[in-house]
């Protein structure tokens, strides 16, 4: 884990991940922890925060890397002006995101899978993604 | 992050506690409880949340295929013990829709 000063007056971390999902929930957990010095509010650092990295980390583990160990998935946090923002980019060949359906359609409802950009979607405040579609950047407000 | 098996015999109901996080790493750990379980002749399941962290959607996964799994072999599954955070996480996706959620293991038990 890097920690460095941010741009302006916060800070930012970052972590780089092996492509295996052994290490989702260590990882979470200590990325989770450096968030909690954010302002986040506690419920929202606990739940949210944690739901949304594991999120993030395995769709870029499994869909992203396709699971090759010699690709790696970078996670950076940026915490300043009262909100977080948390940058997941994998090595992959991206995705459109648009083309993603609702995991709650009547259709899809008792299927295993699909439901990850979703919870991401609606426990962080913005979601973003670069053109590529390779990088994710979840921001959580902490007010 | 572990899961405890128990076996209330007078309503012979098996009850798994999952301590911890039920992500993506452990889920195929919990399938493999259930499914042992449901394999050795047992129809009626509680997963009891109440000491639960965290579930991600692959943890949701496993409990819409074992809920899938135990109907089609005539059991019932029932959830327990969620905390306001995992009930919402229930609520958005729906699965309140699909799975019998009660407040507690001892209320799951009772309603056998």
């Amino acid at each position: 884990m890097q920690r460095m000063a941010g741009a302006g007056h916060g800070v930012q971390f970052s972590l780089r991940v092996p492509t295996t999902l052994d290490v989702v929930e260590e990882a979470v957990d200590l990325l989770a922890r450096h968030c909690l010095a954010s302002g986040l509010p506690p419920r929202r650092a606990r739940f949210n925060l944690r739901v949304v990295l594991a999120e993030a980390l395995t769709n870029a583990i499994v869909y992203g890397n396709a699971m090759d160990p010699a690709k790696r998935v970078d996670v950076r946090v940026d915490v300043d002006g009262g909100r977080l923002a948390i940058h997941v980019r994998d090595e992959g060949d991206g995705f459109d995101p648009t083309q993603i359906p609702s995991p709650t359609d009547p259709d899809r409802i008792q299927r295993t899978d699909g439901r990850g950009l979703f919870l991401i979607r609606q426990l962080s405040d913005e979601v973003h993604f670069n053109e590529r579609g390779n990088a994710i950047c979840m921001i959580m407000r902490c007010a | 992050m572990s899961f405890t098996v128990r076996k209330d015999d007078a309503k012979g109901v098996v009850v798994v506690g999952v301590d911890g996080q039920l992500i993506v790493g452990n889920r195929h750990e919990l399938k493999t409880k259930v499914l042992d379980a449901l394999e050795a002749g047992e129809k009626k399941f509680v997963i009891d949340f109440s000491p639960t962290g965290y579930i991600d959607s692959s943890g949701l996964g496993a409990l819409v295929s074992l809920s899938k799994k135990i109907r089609e072999a005539g059991g019932e599954l029932r959830l327990a013990g969620l905390n306001d955070d995992l009930h919402t996480l229930f609520e958005l996706t729906k699965l309140d829709t699909l799975f019998a959620i009660v407040d507690s293991a001892d209320e799951a038990l009772a309603a056998f």
